[in-house]
Order: C-alpha cells, then sequence, then structure tokens
C-alpha cells in the first residue's frame, strides 16, 4: 500500500496527537506526546499502569482537558475553533467532534437506566438526529454482528463482562466513527470473556477501521496494531513496527516491560 | 363510640370531598415540585458559580420557612404584593414552594454520588447540556431517588393538613367541621387519620413497585 493510500481526501492522518501534555496538580502525567493514526491503521499504545495512557485516550476527545498540544481530527483541531488554538469551541461545537469519534471504555460505562438496544441507538436518534427505524436497523445489524441479537431487551445488568464490551463495542460502532478510541478494553473483564473481545477488535481492524488502542493484550498488538507506541511516565519511549518492537525493543525500559508481561 | 363512627360515616361524602382535595392538592404538589427540583437540581449542578450561589441561597431559604408561616405568607401577604390567589390555590403554592427546594435537595445529592463513568460516555457519545441531563443523569437520578422521592411524597401528603389554617376544604378540615358539628372530636379524626393512613400506603406501595422495575436498570 502506498503511503498516499492511508490518508483520506485532505491528505491528513484521520488522528494526530501533537506535542500533547497534561498535569494533574505537581504530577506530569503526559509530556509532549506526538502521534497519528492514519486511515484504515490500528495503532496500539502499550506502557506500564499509570504511565499516562488512559489520559492520552481521554485528551483525544478532550474528556481531560489538555494543558498544552494539539489534537486534530482530519483537518479539524479539537477544542478550538481555530486550527492555531486561542478561541475555544462551544460546547455544542465539541459535541460535535467528540460524536465523530467512538469510544470504548474500561469499565464499559453503558447507560444502565436503557436496555441493549436502546444503548445503541441513544446518541445516533439523539445526538446525530437519525430516524428511529434507521437507527434501529443499525443497531440490530451490529448486534448480529457482535453476537448479541438476542440480547437486545436485556438491560446492562443482566450481562456478564464481555457481553457488555461487545455492546460498548456496538455503541461505537453506530456513531459511525472516523477514528475508534479504545481505552484498555479488556482490563476488566474476566480471563475467559477477555477472547470474544478480542476476536471483534481484530475483525474490525482486518476490515480497515481507524483504531487507537489502549491495551495489555500483548499478544492483539503483535498480530493486530499497524504500530505500537511505547508509553512510560508521560513520555513516548519507543515507536515503531511490532515486529520490530516485540523482536527487538531499543530501550531497556521496553525490553522490562516486555519481560514483565511475557511471563504473565 | 359507635355512634359517633356513625356520625362520621352519615358525613362520609364531606369527609370524602376533603379527601379528595387532599389527593388532588397532593399529586398536583408532588408534580410540580418534582419539576421545579429537576431545573434547580441542574441549577445547583452548573458549572456557573453565580447560578449555584443564587440558587442555593433561594432553596435554602425555601427549605427553612416553616410550612405553616410559608402558608400565612402566600395567603395573607402576597396580596399586599398584588398577587390574590383563592385559599386552593394559596395552599398548592404554599405545597410547592416548600417542597421544590427538598425535591431539588435530593436529585442534587443522588446526583452527586452518580458515578461519573455512565456521564462520561454521554458527553464522549456528544451529548451536552440539556440533552445530557435530560437523556443520560435525570432518568438514572430518578431511578436512584425513588425511595426519597417516595419520603418526600408522604411528607407533602401530611403537610397538607396544614392547610387547614387558610380555610381549604381538605381533609383534615372536613375532619374537623364534622367534629365540631356534632361533637364527636374522636370518630372524626381517627377517620381522618385512617384515610391518610390509607394514602401514604398507596404510596409506598408504588415506591417498592417502581423500586422492581428501577433494580434492573440500575
Amino acid at each position: 500500500m502506498t503511503d498516499a493510500a492511508d490518508r483520506d481526501e485532505d491528505g491528513l492522518p484521520t488522528l494526530r496527537v501533537l506535542g500533547l501534555t497534561k498535569t494533574f496538580g505537581d504530577n506530569i502525567v503526559l509530556d509532549g506526546v506526538s502521534l497519528s493514526v492514519s486511515k484504515g491503521k490500528t495503532v496500539c499504545v502499550l506502557g506500564p499502569s499509570g504511565s499516562g495512557k488512559s489520559t492520552l485516550l481521554r485528551c483525544v476527545n478532550w474528556l481531560e482537558r489538555p494543558d498544552q498540544g494539539a489534537i486534530f481530527l482530519g483537518s479539524t483541531r479539537v477544542g478550538f475553533r481555530n486550527a492555531g488554538g486561542g478561541i475555544l469551541m462551544t460546547a455544542r461545537e465539541l459535541a460535535q467532534v467528540r460524536a465523530r469519534m467512538g469510544m470504548v471504555f474500561q469499565h464499559f460505562n453503558l447507560w444502565p437506566h436503557l436496555t441493549v438496544l436502546e444503548n445503541i441507538i441513544e446518541a445516533p436518534m439523539h445526538v446525530l438526529r437519525r430516524p428511529r427505524e434507521k437507527a434501529v436497523h443499525t443497531a440490530e445489524t451490529l448486534l448480529k454482528r457482535v453476537g448479541l441479537i438476542d440480547k437486545r431487551n436485556d438491560f446492562p445488568s443482566r450481562l456478564s463482562g464481555g457481553q457488555k464490551q461487545r455492546v460498548g463495542i456496538a455503541r461505537a460502532l453506530a456513531m459511525e466513527p472516523e477514528v475508534l478510541l479504545f481505552d484498555e478494553p479488556t482490563s476488566a473483564l474476566d480471563p475467559e470473556t477477555v477472547g470474544e473481545v478480542i476476536a471483534v477488535m481484530r475483525t474490525l481492524s482486518a476490515e480497515g477501521r481507524t483504531m487507537l488502542v489502549v491495551t495489555h493484550e500483548m499478544q492483539f498488538a503483535r498480530e493486530t496494531a499497524n504500530e505500537i507506541v511505547f508509553i512510560d511516565r508521560g513520555r513516548i519511549v519507543e515507536k515503531s513496527a511490532p515486529q520490530l518492537f516485540f523482536a527487538s525493543p531499543q530501550t531497556e525500559r521496553a525490553r522490562q516491560f516486555l519481560q514483565r508481561y511475557s511471563v504473565r | 363510640m359507635i355512634r359517633d363512627f356513625s356520625i362520621v360515616l352519615e358525613n362520609m361524602d364531606r369527609l370524602l370531598v376533603g379527601l379528595m382535595n387532599t389527593v388532588l392538592l397532593s399529586t398536583t404538589g408532588i408534580f410540580l415540585s418534582l419539576l421545579i427540583g429537576v431545573a434547580f437540581a441542574a441549577a445547583l449542578m452548573s458549572e456557573n458559580r453565580v447560578v449555584v450561589r443564587l440558587t442555593r441561597a433561594l432553596v435554602d431559604t425555601m427549605r427553612c420557612i416553616p410550612f405553616l408561616l410559608l402558608a400565612y405568607l402566600v395567603y395573607y401577604a402576597l396580596p399586599s404584593l398584588g398577587l390574590n390567589f383563592d385559599n386552593w390555590t394559596s395552599g398548592l403554592v404554599a405545597i410547592v414552594i416548600y417542597n421544590a427546594g427538598y425535591m431539588a435537595e435530593i436529585l442534587r445529592g443522588v446526583w452527586a454520588q452518580l458515578p461519573r463513568e455512565s456521564i462520561d460516555a454521554g458527553s464522549a457519545f456528544g451529548f451536552y447540556g440539556r440533552n445530557l441531563y435530560l437523556r443520560i443523569i435525570l432518568p438514572q437520578v430518578v431511578l436512584a431517588a425513588i425511595p426519597m422521592i417516595g419520603n418526600q411524597s408522604i411528607q407533602v401528603i401530611k403537610d397538607t393538613a396544614f392547610l387547614m389554617i387558610i380555610a381549604v376544604p381538605e381533609l383534615t378540615h372536613a375532619a374537623s367541621s364534622i367534629q365540631s358539628k356534632y361533637y364527636v372530636p374522636f370518630a372524626a379524626f381517627i377517620s381522618a387519620v385512617a384515610l391518610y393512613w390509607a394514602m401514604c400506603s398507596v404510596i409506598e406501595a408504588g415506591v417498592r413497585r417502581v423500586e422492581r422495575i428501577a433494580q434492573v436498570r440500575r
């Protein structure tokens, strides 16, 4: 595949993070993080717990407001009206940008007062203003895909963790997002249900979805990612192709990290 | 004693009119105060500090005026400001003002305890402002607050009894007029108590029922 084919009409990667810095009090969680995700590619972010991976993802759609740096979705600067920054988006404008990104959460974050089907059609209907029929049709197609069509009228409290996360993925896909953000989607799951979620994520990657995935699933990262971004203490330590990263990590910290996780 | 109760029974129509008024006052009062409470809770959780301060002051004032005094104020004092309500409406206004503050405080408290996750998901999927509140936050808040809203509703029913002092023809007023006409205080008041008890039982049964529905939605 040529480089040009990775890019959209504007010639820009789908998602760009430039010099992202975020502090909580005195604690520097992210320190000048830059990465980009081209159209149709899967980028996996790896790193020890507390390295700032989740904060990175939450900064991408401004659930956490970055202190410095810029995030671009296509040509849109997230959070600002102008590419140079300075003029903040209104709540409405920010919401519109967020709706273009699908997020899958570590703790699923399904809406407990809505059924499985209602969870999936809620944002398409009430954010994107799609007609109900169309939203339901899309939701049912997605539920068949993740193998949960028979659970359509159940409430989330009745589902297992793996089922909840598959609903979470279907809910994100229903928005037809430009990029999918996965925040440790399998970390809160029982080991026996991790597989069913990973299987869905593999097919999404294979069909050319644009994905930024924070994960501890090394096998998934090795076999699915187009690029590995290794973060430690808020900084990018290594950025390379998965074959290279897993076979011969360039830094001592990455080596230690891989040792710890391959023992597991 | 049995004769006293048969006198009350003969005047059952008056008691039932009182009961009807109490039911009407209570249900309208609960509904309206909850509605205002929903708006005030949003203001109390606002990111705008000025809005929070003003609403906080208002809600605290509403909760700190003794109900009896509030009823007097609405009925006797508001006309001097040019606001004239009849007895019934004055009673309703007093009920709503008094309880809206409590409802707001109940909803705000539950909202503050609500797990952050599902609200985050709402924001991430493009909900904001009123849409986020009414579609994502409020349903969860109400489901969690049902027992407390039920409690407050029982309080509303009992508060309506005070309204006899501004001559609202509610249940206590009816019982009192029966007792003063025939001098049957025990029978008249006990009958009224039984009817209040029945109303509260309906509320409690309703709360239990809704709780069962709410359980799977949490």
